[in-house]
């Protein structure tokens, strides 16, 4: 026998989880994973990634998926993330790197430019 | 965090054709890969791409796998969840232009779906439908609890009256209506009853929501129970859908343990429980008063009708009987409100209609779209057209209570006047599309077999004068018609219709009277010229040899296994109409196409 605030509790939780299967108004977020892209670290990027969405909380509205190769192997790992038109994308991250990214950017909105390809 | 979910389709259609292999291969080689913290893999109901199957589909990307087997599964996981990489050749994106998309496309941008809006089957193919915290996650029984904490069962049924919904069982009767009626019948005892019967050969939809979305059905119910004051409910469901009855069964429990169903629901003081009941399958058990008989342990006949089971229903007391699509509508409709609904469809048809697509279409499935969508639509785009070319000839609605829709007709809107003006009805849900090789005649016996077959039996009109219909037609196809049998077909049609005791008897003429309305030329061919134009109907095929194009090279002859075909090496061969049986060898056999079938 579930209460109502318990019954509300469970459709909070869930709803988080079911919406990855919508497309909504979310931070998609793109890690390359060919060959050369696992060779240079991106599988620790991604558990970092994770990792750091789970304990901010923004599996929301933060959708990670993976991708082959995106033709820049000397920048790898690459970290795509998109949101609407806007498209940003990391260079030779690490997982320290991806905290950050994940702290200033999904969750605050501030794209860390610096770690961006066009200033490389 | 679990970034991808993989949604392997568990309707009945996947479930055949090995669905359940490939989850149990998928989730191995995800542990293997190690990442099953962060891939989880979800069994869902239909998808209704069904022609497809088994078909997976994985989030956030959208990506569509089709027609995949467990041998691909390895290649999924390596290529796609580990690397990243689609599998190509397994994608589905098919936008119905005439250039092929690149890479993938949103499940929503193909052709198949494009124009379909999912309402009925909204949590099909997205939700585990085994785990109720999924369809609690989806805005499972907020309307339930919107309900009992804030609405009178005089709101419930002015919301649901708002909405315009009607009934998608086949009749299109005013929802509201039927509960406002059950709820004016004074009684301590009432119930609430949910037709899974699915009965129209060729439909599947109920089938489908049930698989796929259970608890939508279960919470609906209960919001029925509230409005007309009823305290238990049955679902009856054909014994032939095995894993609808076992999702469902699973679906009861668990609301049971929520304190969904059972006693003092929320703390309201409101009860209602739901219970199976298992039909064997007889058509006209869907029909409400027989279903009613069935439940009670009777022999499954109808009983005339008034009273309406609003006024004296199951055990003879008043009783509500739903569709199974039509209750999948209602907590939507409390949630979003009355006007949401109505904005959907036409004027008097509101909503959506699930079809489910069969015969000669490229697209076999499920499909689900606003009323009024013109014929069309659901054939050219949605369908995909006619295979190999063909032209299409007819659709038939309503199953072998409806009637068809031909080719000139193809702009006629999808809702339950317009069909109803030509002769047709939206019924259930099955939509039969023929092409040119369909011989009409044909078809309508077809039906009528089955009307014959299924009669219960208890009125004569229906025992008697289905069965002579028939015969007429086994007459008119073997080319023993007469002059005036196509009168004689109308004049029983017409009685049978004014006379029998059932929807079942009274319907069962549909098929062979919309036939004859809009090709009569077929019937006519059939009985002066003993020749059916589609070439359907064996005993009425003619197969001659072209002396022209014959070399005389006996291969026919050979392998005719009633030696009809005779000659002499090197000239023309000929085939003793007599002893032909019509059953095709020369004609295939033939490599100079000199054999032809008229
Ligand atoms: C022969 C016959 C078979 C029927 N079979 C079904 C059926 O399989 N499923 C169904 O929902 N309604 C069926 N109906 C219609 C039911 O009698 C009834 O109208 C319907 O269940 C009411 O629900 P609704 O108002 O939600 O459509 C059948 C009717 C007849 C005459």
């Amino acid at each position: 026998m579930k209460t109502l605030a318990e019954l509300n509790e469970i459709r909070e939780r869930m709803k988080t989880k079911v919406s990855v299967r919508e497309n909504g108004n979310t931070y998609r977020v793109v890690v390359g994973m060919a060959t050369c892209g696992i060779a240079a670290g991106a599988r620790p990027v991604m558990s970092a990634l994770l990792s750091e969405v789970t304990a901010q909380h923004l599996e929301d509205t933060v959708h990670v998926s993976q991708t082959g190769c995106i033709g820049i192997c000397q920048y790898e790992p690459v970290v795509e993330i998109f949101k609407g038109d806007e498209k940003y994308t990391y260079v030779k991250m690490t997982p320290e790197k991806m905290k950050e990214v994940v702290d200033s950017h999904l969750k605050n909105g501030k794209p860390i430019t610096e770690y961006t390809i066009g200033s490389m | 965090m679990i970034r991808t979910h993989v949604l392997v389709c568990g309707g009945t259609g996947c479930m055949s054709s090995g669905s359940a292999k490939i989850r149990e291969v998928l989730q191995s080689e995800i542990d293997k890969a190690g990442l099953t913290e962060e891939v989880k893999v979800v069994q869902t109901g239909c998808f209704g791409l069904c022609a497809l199957g088994p078909v997976m589909i994985i989030y956030p990307e959208g990506t569509f796998y089709s027609r995949v087997t467990a041998e691909d599964v390895p290649e999924i996981v390596e290529e796609h969840l580990v690397k990243g990489r689609l599998v190509q050749r397994l994608v589905y994106n098919d936008t119905g232009e005439a250039k092929k998309p690149e890479g993938p496309v949103s499940l929503n941008e193909t052709g198949f779906y494009k124009k379909q809006m999912r309402v009925a089957l909204r949590n099909c193919g997205v939700i585990d439908p085994e785990n109720i915290d999924e369809y609690i996650g989806r805005d499972g029984y907020s309307a339930l609890e919107k309900v009992l904490t804030s609405m009178t069962p005089d709101d419930v049924i002015k919301v649901i009256g708002d909405s315009g919904l009607r009934g998608r069982g086949g009749a299109g009767f005013p929802t509201a209506r039927k509960w406002q009626f059950a709820k004016n019948s004074v009684s301590d005892k009432k119930y609430v009853v949910c037709n899974a019967d699915e009965g129209d050969p060729g439909a599947f939809m109920d089938r489908s929501v049930l698989e796929g979305d259970p608890h939508a059905v279960l919470e609906a119910m209960a919001i029925a129970g509230y409005a007309i004051g009823a305290d238990e409910g049955y679902v009856y469901v054909r014994a032939e859908y095995p894993i609808a009855v076992k999702r469902l069964s699973i679906a009861i429990g668990q609301a049971r343990e929520y304190g969904l169903l059972g006693k003092d629901i929320f703390g309201t003081g409101f009860n209602f429980d739901v219970s199976i009941r298992l039909g064997s399958g007889a058509f006209v058990c869907g029909e409400e008063t027989a279903l009613l008989t069935s439940i009670e342990g009777n022999r499954g006949e109808p009983r005339p009708r008034p009273p309406f089971p609003a006024v004296k229903g199951l055990f003879g007391q008043p009783t509500i009987i739903n569709n199974v699509e039509t209750l999948a509508n209602v907590a939507q409709i409390i949630n979003n409100g009355a006007e949401w609904f109505a904005q959907m469809g036409t004027e008097k048809s509101k909503g959506t209609k699930v079809f489910a697509l069969g015969g000669k279409i490229n697209h076999t499935g499920l499909v689900e779209i606003p009323m009024g969508t013109p014929l069309r639509t659901i054939i050219e785009e949605i369908g995909g057209g006619i295979p190999n070319g063909k032209k299409f000839k007819a659709a038939q609605t309503g199953g072998p209570s409806g009637g068809c829709i031909p080719a000139s007709l193809i702009d006629t809107p999808v809702d339950y006047e317009s069909l109803q003006s030509i002769g047709s009805m939206m019924g259930s849900g099955g939509l039969i599309v023929m092409d040119e090789d369909n011989c009409m005649v044909d078809i309508a016996k077809f039906f009528l077999e089955f009307t014959v077959d299924e009669s219960c039996g208890k009125c004569t009109p229906c025992r008697i004068g289905t069965r002579r219909m028939l015969d007429i037609l086994n007459r008119i196809v073997e080319g023993k018609g007469e002059e005036g049998d196509i009168e004689k077909l109308e004049a029983l049609a017409n009685d049978i219709k004014a006379t029998a005791l059932c929807g079942l008897g009274q319907t069962a003429p549909n098929p062979v009277l919309s036939t004859i309305r809009y090709f009569r030329d077929e019937y006519e061919a059939h009985i002066r010229e003993k020749r059916c134009p589609a070439g359907k109907c064996k005993a009425l095929a003619r197969f001659t040899i072209d002396p022209e194009k014959c070399k005389g090279c006996s291969a026919c002859s050979r392998k005719c296994p009633v030696n009809a075909i005779s000659g002499v090496i090197k000239s023309p061969f000929v085939i003793d109409q007599d002893k032909c049986i019509k059953c095709g060898t020369c004609l295939e056999t033939c490599k100079f196409g000199a054999i032809s079938k008229k």
